[in-house]
């Protein structure tokens, strides 16, 4: 394993107070992305996915929100020790890390062209002077596959698809050669056809600027052809990590499981039945003292109640696993 | 966009028709004989008969309105009983008086009310956002011609800073002129600039949390940019849409704001022709009055596209 990683959460955990009850929306995660790598992190929908990638970058609105503990280490210095309104912080923000959002229709600003909002992002982070920052932008959009790119730069985000807005994002997020990327479900809101180019375009721009990518996920399948490694997240928690090998081929947590059952694959064997995962994820602001997933779980024993969440346990390698249940004895 | 103003002329031009012939039916609408009630009970037999005609009284009521119409699409609103001079000449000498005192309103409203509520946003839930609101909410509450004379009693008779009342052209002395003009002003102010405050409030609040909030913060910019820049183009929207209403409420109070100031625009004018029952200077104010605001709603509309693409490319 590398001696320092670009990025490392360390026990993340991050809480949002809403009326009286506080929801632990992240609850205690690590994990590390490493330079060139691409890396999935995925869970149902509400698992908390979303509200840690905001929280590494202290974007999460503050309050209700509130980063409790944690750390993040990019090359090497603490984001959460920055102020967060602070140039440090800023610096970090769309200059060495690029975000993707999952709503492309609503994530870009209607008023304003999309050029601009582009160009900003350039003269920002790069000091460019407003027309080498516009010949910048055409040839990102460009590079995104958006025809007319000279025209199309001075449009207004209404003009533009689903699909198309999240080239634009993209192309927002590579602009200034980021470290690492993270794209937030960047796929769910498009049909099945878009989703396909975007995830190639996500691929290529990981090629073509040496970046990193952290791509945050429902669907296990988008990340199987893409990541190297994979976090898989419950409840404010990573059940389970390792290699897509170790998550695919060997699955050491009972939700990993019904993941790997619930969602068709691209490589998929002929007349496999998708089974979904009985049941709902749990209150956020209501977990129980045990295991969080007992409810739904197929491997679920009346011990398991009676001991708190397992931590995660070393399998073999970098595949880690949270559940005491041993699946190599059956 | 072009026949988005198109459509809107076309309404525009409809509504001051109507405004018009409303304005025209006034002469029916009081009971008795609008001749009479004019001239008084002392007149004679002749004059009666000949305001009659004038007014076209003795001939088919939408022929006569067809003729005045005519007349005031040429400028002519006819002749004033009480002033004995043409009432277009009457108004367009008070116009501009009426013009300062709405204009400098509009301009304090505008340029205090915007930023209030922007900052109001910005820190909700602070001291500063506590301090605007209330006060927001008690200038909505404030009736106008109290304010009035409140402002007259403590800064023009107590503290002797500003005069009693009147009105002095600013291109003959601008310094009296402005002297004059701020108080009715701010009083005049005062509920637009309240509720568009308010308004500002509100759409900012609902405008920073949307997801294209989050991508300006995610890219890393300022807040001050991001507000200025992003969040502030889209607030804006709604609080243009009030500005064109706020225009009738300022129209609305000058009538009060002139009568309680001693100004001599078309507010005062036209309370004056009500009291003295001289129908054509009404008829000609509320014809003028219901033209500059409904430009000035044009021009609201007008400036949407501006600041929303959405709209200036619609087909
Ligand atoms: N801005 C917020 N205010 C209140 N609660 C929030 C906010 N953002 C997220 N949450 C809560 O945190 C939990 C995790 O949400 P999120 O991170 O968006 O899930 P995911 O991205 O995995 O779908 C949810 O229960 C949600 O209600
Ligand atoms: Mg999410």
């Amino acid at each position: 394993m590398a001696a320092s990683h670009l990025l490392e959460v360390k026990n993340l955990t991050t809480e949002f107070r809403i009326g009286g009850s506080v929801i632990r929306a992240v609850d205690g995660i690590s994990y590390y992305i490493d330079d060139g790598e691409i890396v999935g992190l995925v869970g149902e929908s509400g698992c908390g996915k979303s509200a840690s990638q905001l929280s590494v970058l202290q974007l999460i609105p503050m309050p209700p929100g509130n980063i409790v503990s944690g750390e993040a280490i990019f090359q090497g210095i603490d984001l959460l020790d920055f102020d967060p309104d602070g140039e440090q912080i800023r610096a970090v923000r769309g200059g060495k890390i690029g975000l993707i959002f999952q709503e492309p229709m609503t994530s870009l600003n209607p008023v304003l062209t999309i050029g601009r909002q582009i160009i900003e992002t350039l003269v920002l982070h790069l000091h460019m002077d407003r027309q080498s920052a516009r010949k910048r932008a055409v040839e990102l959009i460009d590079l995104m596959g958006i025809p007319d790119a000279k025209q199309r730069i001075d449009n207004y985000p209404h003009q533009f698809s689903g699909g198309m807005r999240q080239r634009i994002m993209i192309a927002m997020a590579v602009s200034c050669n980021p470290n690492l990327l993270i794209a937030d479900e960047p796929t769910t809101a498009l049909d099945v056809t878009t989703q396909a180019q975007i995830l190639e375009i996500l691929r290529n721009m990981v090629k073509a600027f040496n970046t990193s990518l952290l791509i945050v996920t429902h669907n296990l399948g988008v990340v199987a052809r893409y990541a190297q490694r994979i976090y898989v997240m419950y409840a404010g928690r990573i059940v389970e990590s390792g290699t897509v090998k170790d998550i695919f081929d060997n699955p050491c947590h009972p939700y990993t499981l019904g993941l790997l059952k619930s969602v068709p694959r691209l490589d998929e064997p002929k007349g496999r039945k998708l089974v979904p995962i009985v049941g709902l994820p749990p209150n956020l602001g209501n977990m129980p003292g045990y295991c969080a997933f007992w409810p739904r779980c197929s491997k679920r024993s009346p011990a398991c109640k009676k001991k708190p969440w397992p931590e995660l346990r070393l399998i073999s390698g970098q595949h880690y696993t949270a559940c005491d249940y041993d699946f190599d004895k059956k | 966009m072009g026949t988005f103003i198109l459509r809107r002329l076309i309404q525009t031009v409809v509504v001051l028709v109507l405004v018009s012939f409303f304005a025209y039916l006034l002469l029916y609408l009081i009971p008795g004989d609008p001749a009479v009630t004019m001239l008084g009970l002392e007149a004679s037999k002749e004059q009666i008969e000949a305001l009659r005609h004038e007014l076209g009284l003795d001939r088919p009521m939408l022929f006569q309105y067809v003729n005045w119409f005519m007349n005031v699409v040429q400028g002519d609103f006819g002749k004033s009983l009480i002033y004995r001079e043409n009432i277009t000449d009457l108004i367009l000498t008070r116009l501009p008086i009426t013009f300062h005192l709405g204009l400098v309103s509009l301009f304090l409203s505008t340029l205090i009310s915007i930023p209030a509520g922007v900052i109001s946003a910005v820190k909700r839930g602070g001291l500063l956002d506590s301090v605007i609101t209330v006060s927001a909410n008690l200038g909505m509450a404030i009736p106008l011609f109290w304010l009035g004379i409140l402002g007259v009693y403590l800064f023009s008779l107590k503290l002797g800073w500003l005069p009693v009342q009147g009105y002095t052209s600013p291109f003959s002395d601008f310094w009296m002129s402005t002297k004059q003009i701020i108080m009715p002003s701010i009083c005049l102010s005062v509920v637009p600039l309240a509720s568009l405050a308010r308004q500002t409030r509100s759409s900012m609040l609902e405008v920073i949390r949307q997801d294209y909030i989050r991508t300006a913060r995610s890219k890393g910019l300022k807040q001050r940019t991001i507000i200025t820049g992003h969040a502030l183009k889209n607030a804006i929207i709604p609080v243009v849409t009030l500005l064109g209403i706020q225009m009738r409420n300022l129209v609305g109070g000058s009538v009060l704001i002139e009568t309680v100031f001693n100004i001599p625009g078309i507010g005062r004018l036209m309370v004056r022709g009500v009291f003295e029952k001289d129908f054509l200077i009404v008829q000609g104010c509320i014809v003028m009055v219901a033209l500059v605001v409904a430009l000035a709603n044009l021009l609201v509309d007008i400036s949407y596209g501006y600041f929303d693409p959405r709209i200036r490319h619609e087909e």
